[in-house]
Formats: structure tokens, C-alpha cells, sequence
């Protein structure tokens, strides 16, 4: 049978993508055929469409991969996974490409990093999300040029009882915390 | 009837509505909801960007607090609904990471045996469960001369890969059917399962613009007055960034966004006050009352007149 990793000089980015994404192993069957790309609603404005990014994988480009801004355009809406005609996981496979590239810094660049690490630093610290204080720590570290376009928005959102100024804690924090701690240790995260 | 109800924290914030909705509709169709004691957030799609098991892990806790007793979850956020499954799915079928996330758990002290619950979201719930004999019986005043756009988005219908009952990945039914049975007009609405761009609002403005015209202008060219979501992201992209994607292409849509369950309960004949009309940032009460009244008094609905008809050319985004 035909397989992606014949494309392959250097096997070991292939293994490691695969190992890292729970039913992986379907990229090896990879017919380069372009419906993920094609159905991405935001595929026209990556540097490499998902199809593109497998075979760049398969060839063990790492660098050029991690550096790719398309997984971080990926909006988990996962069009292209239900139209994989090899059931390929692709939006799990854009997860494992955004946590190698975080983890080795290869994605400072990208917004979508800054958002998601605000974004799990108030799930630490409460248990739950706050939309309040994710936005305004988000615009102020990353897009202070943009900042005051957000004002009218705000207000308008206020209004409408739709902004909350306190965020909802559960109770059990250190019950949490011992959970994803110990997820962390068996999981090899930093 | 009863579900373990996970609200999500969206629905604790800006998508109040959902929430407020959501419970009053389940209590006159009978469901009845027990919130998760002390749930946390599921990370959304943002938490499984930095962490494999840790991101799971997030979820696997509010499966395992879960009253034993109990046999299905509900949530009416699509992200929160589509995380739940994943994780129960991920921990039933890879043994190895469901084995870590077991032994996570039980670093909390907590327990969940994977698959021994049905996760469900809200709309499926309330077509599939209570159903059309059911609906249309509690039905005291029904949507009819009201045209409305049927929005799925991603999340609700995109199935993680296997459940025989679950909807039409990309041409989802049972919104279309829910409405039908309250009386709405449904148009069809081709978009219904396109991507709203998600949080790309807050990272890519002009991405998130265009995806969000797309929604606006099918919705217009097919004349609805209103359209209704089963997500808190998509509604709030909808309403709140509408102006934003007006002054970018130079449009005029003024479409109000609402949630599938405000508007069930309105059917139900539950007081708009009580389902949290209002909180929508384009306001629905004009286009509501205009529709529903003149249904009432006309015997024989003449075709919809446009009003908000925009422009026949393609809009384009403005130059400076």
C-alpha cells in the first residue's frame, strides 16, 4: 500500500506528530488530495494548507512546520475532518503541531499562543474562564495599538448585561490544580 | 426526566440568555436540570493548544463529578458539549491515555468510568427526546410569519467520529424540523454549518469578518428576519461583531441573533423577560412584534417583503 512516509527522508517528525495525536497513525495514509485545505474556512489564508503541512511533515521539514502559521488559524471547526475520505484526525493532528510549536517556541509570533496562554492562566487561577479579564490582559500584552477599538464594543456589551467585571471561582481550586498536575507529570508537559 | 446540566462559563457571562433560556424551557417541557456541583471550564479550544492529557484532564473532571446516578449530561455549548465527548470518547477507546487521565482523577480523589455517560447537547435533546408530538402540544403561540435562519455552526453537528443518531455533519436537520413544528418559516439556509471563525474575532479581524459577512448575506438573501443559534460563540460573533463587519464591506445588514431556545420558549408562551430577550445587542423586539402581530390579524401570509435588502453586488472590503 501506498504511504505518505515513502515521501520520507527523515521518518522521525512523521513518528513523532503520529505518536503525539491519539489515532495519528491515519496521516500515513494521507492521499495529498486537498479537501482539508479546501474545506478550511480559513485554509486561503494559511502559509501551508493542512495538506501541504502533511507532506511537509512526511519530508521532516520540522522547522517549516512548527513555524507554519496554519494550525494556529485552525478554529477546531473540523470540516476537514469529517470530509477526510481517509478519516485522517486533522484537527487533532493541528492541536499536536500548536502544543510541539509552543512548547519549543516557535510560535511567539502568533496571537493565537498569547490567547490561548491567557486563557488557561485564568482557568488556573479560578476553574473557570473570564472573558473579561482574558480580553483586557490579551489586548493590553499583545494589541494595545487595537485596544481602544474594543471600547465601543465593551460598552455596548455592558449594556446588554453581557460583560461581567468578576469572575466565577469554583470551590474545590486545589482539587483541580492536583488533577491537572498530575495530568501534567504523566503527560511529559512542562 | 432528569440530565446533569454543565452551563459552561460562557453561559455564566455573556451568553446569559442561553442560560436563562435554557432552564426555562427545559422546566415547561419537563426535563429536569441538575447542574454539575462545582463544574469547571472545559478549556474550550484553547486549553488542548498547550496540553495533551492536562487539556483532557480539565474535562474528565466534570464527567467524573457527575451524580452516579445519572445517565446523561447536557450542555447547550457546542465547544462545551464537543469537549465532554471527546475526552469520554478518548478515554474509552486509547487505554493508554484513558489509564492517565484515570490516574489524574484519582490524584483528586474522583472517578469516572468512560462511556457510562450519554453526552448530549441541548437541541438534540429537546427535538429527539421530547420530540414533535410533544413540542407541538405545548406550543400556545406559534412562530408563524417569522422567517428564520437555522445556524448550526461547527461544533453541535460535527461528530467525533462515530454515533449512529447524530445529525448531518454539514446539513443538519433538527433545528430546520424545530422550527417547523413551532410554526416558523424556515428558509434554507445553506450556510447553516460554516464556521463563524471562532475566536479568530479576537485574533484576525479580517478573517473573522469575512466569514461572518458570509453568514450575514446568505441570511439576507434569503430574507430572514431573525437568525438562531445553538452556540454561544456563534451568536456572540453574530451580534456583537455585525457592526464591525458593516463598516469593513460597507453593508447594512441588521439582523438579530437569538438563541434557538429564546425563541422556543417564546412558542412555549413563556414572557420574553423570562428567557432573556434584550441582552442581544441587535434588538429583536421591533422585528418580533412586527412579524408575530401581522401573522396574527393576516389569514393567508403573503410573501415576506424585503427590508433589509442590502446591495445585489458582491460587497467588498473598503479601501482607505
Amino acid at each position: 500500500m501506498s504511504d505518505i512516509s515513502a515521501l520520507s527522508t527523515e521518518p522521525s517528525f512523521l513518528d513523532e506528530v503520529i505518536d503525539a495525536t491519539s489515532g495519528g497513525d491515519r496521516l500515513r495514509s494521507c492521499l495529498q488530495c486537498g479537501t482539508c485545505g479546501g474545506s478550511c474556512p480559513n485554509g486561503s489564508d494559511m502559509d501551508h494548507t493542512p495538506r501541504a503541512l502533511f507532506a511537509l511533515i512526511a519530508a521532516g521539514e520540522r522547522e517549516e512546520v512548527l513555524s507554519a502559521d496554519a494550525p494556529w488559524f485552525c478554529v477546531s471547526c473540523y470540516a476537514c475532518t469529517v470530509r477526510c475520505p481517509r478519516k485522517i484526525p486533522i484537527t487533532d493532528l493541528m492541536y499536536t503541531l500548536k502544543r510541539i510549536a509552543a512548547r519549543e517556541h516557535f510560535a511567539k509570533k502568533q496571537d493565537a499562543v498569547a490567547l490561548a496562554e491567557n486563557f488557561n492562566r485564568f482557568i488556573l487561577r479560578y476553574g473557570r474562564s473570564f472573558e473579561f479579564g482574558i480580553a483586557s490582559r490579551f489586548y493590553l500584552t499583545r494589541k494595545l495599538g487595537s485596544i481602544f477599538s474594543l471600547g465601543p464594543l465593551g460598552i455596548r456589551m455592558m449594556r446588554h448585561g453581557r460583560l461581567s467585571l468578576t469572575p466565577s471561582k469554583i470551590e474545590n481550586l486545589a482539587q483541580l490544580h492536583a488533577i491537572l498536575d498530575k495530568a501534567r507529570e504523566l503527560g511529559g508537559e512542562s | 426526566m432528569t440530565f446533569a446540566y454543565y452551563p459552561g462559563c460562557s453561559l455564566e457571562a455573556s451568553s446569559e440568555a442561553y442560560d436563562i433560556s435554557a432552564r426555562a424551557v427545559c422546566e415547561r417541557l419537563g426535563i429536569e436540570l441538575q447542574e454539575i456541583p462545582d463544574w469547571n471550564c472545559c478549556g474550550a479550544t484553547e486549553a488542548s493548544a498547550l496540553g495533551y492529557l492536562s487539556g483532557h484532564a480539565l474535562v474528565a473532571r466534570n464527567l467524573a463529578l457527575v451524580d452516579k446516578s445519572l445517565k446523561d449530561v447536557v450542555a447547550p455549548c457546542a465547544s462545551c458539549f464537543l469537549n465532554l465527548k471527546k475526552t469520554d470518547k478518548l478515554m474509552k477507546e486509547d487505554r493508554k491515555i484513558g489509564g492517565k487521565l484515570a490516574e489524574a482523577l484519582e490524584a483528586g480523589g474522583l472517578a469516572y468510568e468512560p462511556g457510562s455517560l450519554r453526552i448530549r447537547h441541548l437541541l438534540e435533546v429537546v427535538h429527539r427526546d421530547i420530540g414533535h408530538d410533544r413540542i407541538q402540544q405545548a406550543v400556545v403561540r406559534p412562530l408563524t410569519g417569522l422567517r428564520i435562519a437555522p445556524y448550526y455552526g461547527c461544533q453541535v453537528v460535527r461528530p467525533v467520529g462515530d454515533s449512529g443518531d447524530a445529525d448531518d455533519p454539514e446539513q443538519p436537520q433538527a433545528m430546520d424540523e424545530l422550527f417547523s413544528w413551532l410554526g416558523a418559516t424556515v428558509v434554507d439556509y445553506p450556510v447553516k454549518a460554516h464556521c463563524c471563525g471562532g475566536h479568530m474575532t479576537q485574533i484576525s479581524t479580517e478573517m473573522s469578518n469575512e466569514l461572518l459577512r458570509r453568514l450575514l448575506y446568505t441570511a439576507d438573501e434569503h430574507q430572514a428576519d431573525i437568525i438562531v443559534c445553538a452556540c454561544p460563540m456563534c451568536q456572540l460573533n453574530l451580534d456583537a461583531y455585525q457592526g464591525k463587519v458593516n463598516n469593513a464591506f460597507n453593508t447594512a445588514f441588521d439582523v438579530p441573533i437569538l438563541f434557538f431556545s429564546q425563541l422556543l420558549g417564546l412558542a412555549l408562551g413563556i414572557e420574553a423577560d423570562a428567557l432573556g430577550f434584550g441582552k442581544e445587542i441587535i434588538d429583536s423586539k421591533d422585528v418580533l412584534a412586527a412579524k408575530l402581530d401581522q401573522e396574527e390579524t393576516a389569514e393567508t401570509p403573503s410573501a415576506p417583503r424585503r427590508t433589509r435588502r442590502v446591495s445585489r453586488s458582491l460587497p467588498m472590503p473598503k479601501k482607505d
